[in-house]
């Protein structure tokens, strides 16, 4: 399969990157990993008359804490982030979502902004991020803008950038005392896309009453689903046995799977409903840890 | 549309060439090159026949524009070793059997480099993780897995020698 005609670019700094696209419009797409673009290209379902290649900007690929954020930049590849010793020992939730996404090769190539900035709810980051709330960072024609990840996502493919703008950098809260998080996939086959996948980030105090919890949906919505009425109803508790068992309930009735080749509607709550229960108390371990 | 004018070094040797924005980097490899140990199986990044070595790391070529590897260096599987002499993981795949009809034997090769250069020593379930995008439909991977196991013990051998 070969994609249909286009244009190459290459931007060597986000600058001339923003420049390109503003002159080219909105038929111009940023290539970064190209490991979702470009095999959307092969099966004609994208046609871009313009490819940008951002891949070669120096400068975007890091992962720090800075004053009270977790910042990795956006084209940091899913490799690099594997065998960050800091995601290691501080994140374990990322290390839980990148061994199961796509396979090593993949991961070499594949960068942490584009499988957010793809806006794909089959992708695995996006959940990941809404229970860490985060914040992407993006530059464009207007200059740079923070956007929270409630905000982001908009619809099937859909985000908040506008054509010009460039995902530059994901800012997460540090990882606090007392926290913990998680994340599962059931996937047909290694390296699949999700089935369905929870992703859960828990904060407690020292008497172990919930502070803050974020749990995020994969692949079960059009768009990355964050479960509100589950959070609610941990927050300011303590997590019991009873409280998981209800929020797993919560998670198998508000998702909004379709049935298709991966499973029936009903198979995939019912797997939501597990799954969300095994990442609670995943999460919860690692907090007490 | 777009020609553009790509150089890199393949196999240790540096190779220019005009090629269209389109041109997928597998294609550039077997019909510019005519180095055609790199395989075509799925082409669509899952069974990654067409794994070839990109700057140290193992790539998909079929999901890879051979105009973004300008400036590359490349390793095909005609390049893991000198002309009639074989690699430590090309003698264990002999060794242990780790091929039946050998069509993912290029890419299981080139991933297994890869694999072995971050984790010289990995244990079973490493393995099958770390060849987990690259699909054998003949041999059910056991004598794969042992190639990869012989492959590094001998690496761990001729290091050891070598110090």
């Amino acid at each position: 399969m070969i994609p249909a005609n286009f244009n190459y670019h290459k931007a060597t700094s986000l600058k001339e990157a923003i420049a390109l696209s503003s002159e080219l419009g909105e038929e111009a797409k940023y290539m970064s990993g190209g490991h979702s673009l470009l095999p959307m290209m092969k099966l004609r379902f994208a046609t871009p008359e313009h490819i940008i290649d951002i891949s070669k900007i120096e400068g975007l690929s890091y992962i720090k804490e800075d004053g009270d954020m977790l910042k990795i930049g956006a084209l940091t590849t899913q490799t690099e982030m594997e065998h960050n010793t800091l995601l290691k020992e501080k994140y374990p939730m990322m290390g839980d979502a990148i061994w199961l996404t796509a396979d090593p090769s993949v991961r070499n190539v594949g960068t942490i902004g584009g499988n957010i900035a793809h806006g794909d709810a089959a992708n695995d980051q996006p959940a990941l991020m809404l229970a860490m709330r985060a914040t992407v960072v993006a530059e464009g024609a207007d200059g740079t803008k923070s956007i929270p990840i409630d905000e982001f996502f908009h619809g099937f493919y859909m985000t908040a950038l506008e054509p010009s703008d460039i995902l530059t950098e994901i800012q997460i809260p540090k990882a606090k005392k007392n926290s913990g998080g998680a994340y599962h996939k059931v996937e047909r086959k290694v390296g699949d896309y999700a089935t369905a996948g929870v992703a859960v980030h828990v904060e407690l105090d020292d008497n172990g009453i919930c502070q803050q919890v974020g749990i995020g949906l994969t692949n079960v919505s059009a768009v990355p689903m964050r479960l509100e009425r589950g959070e609610e109803v941990l927050r300011g508790q303590k997590i019991t046995d009873e409280l998981i068992e209800q929020v797993g309930q919560i998670a198998s009735e508000d998702c909004e799977p379709e049935s298709d080749l991966r499973g029936s509607e009903a198979y995939k709550r019912s797997i939501v409903n597990t799954i969300t229960k095994r990442m609670l108390n995943k999460a919860l371990e690692r907090a007490r840890q | 549309m777009g020609k553009h004018n790509i150089t890199m070094t393949i196999n240790g040797e540096s190779v220019s060439a005009e090629v269209d924005s389109r041109l997928l980097l597998v294609h550039f490899i077997r019909e510019n090159l005519d180095l055609t140990g790199t395989h075509i199986g799925c082409d669509t990044s899952n069974c990654g026949a067409c794994t070839i070595m990109l700057d140290g790391k193992s790539v998909k070529s079929c999901t890879y524009l051979a105009v973004r590897a300008d400036g590359a260096e490349i390793t095909t599987i005609e390049g893991v070793a000198a002309e009639g002499t074989n690699s430590h993981l090309q003698q264990a795949f002999h060794d242990q059997h780790g091929l039946h009809c050998g069509f993912c034997t290029p890419g299981m090769i080139i991933r297994s480099m890869d694999l072995l250069k971050n984790n010289p020593n990995p244990t079973e379930e490493e393995i099958r993780w770390g060849i987990s995008g690259n699909l054998c439909r003949c041999t059910g991977y056991n004598n794969i897995v042992k190639s990869v196991q012989q492959a590094a013990t001998e690496m761990a051998k001729e290091k050891e020698a070598s110090v």
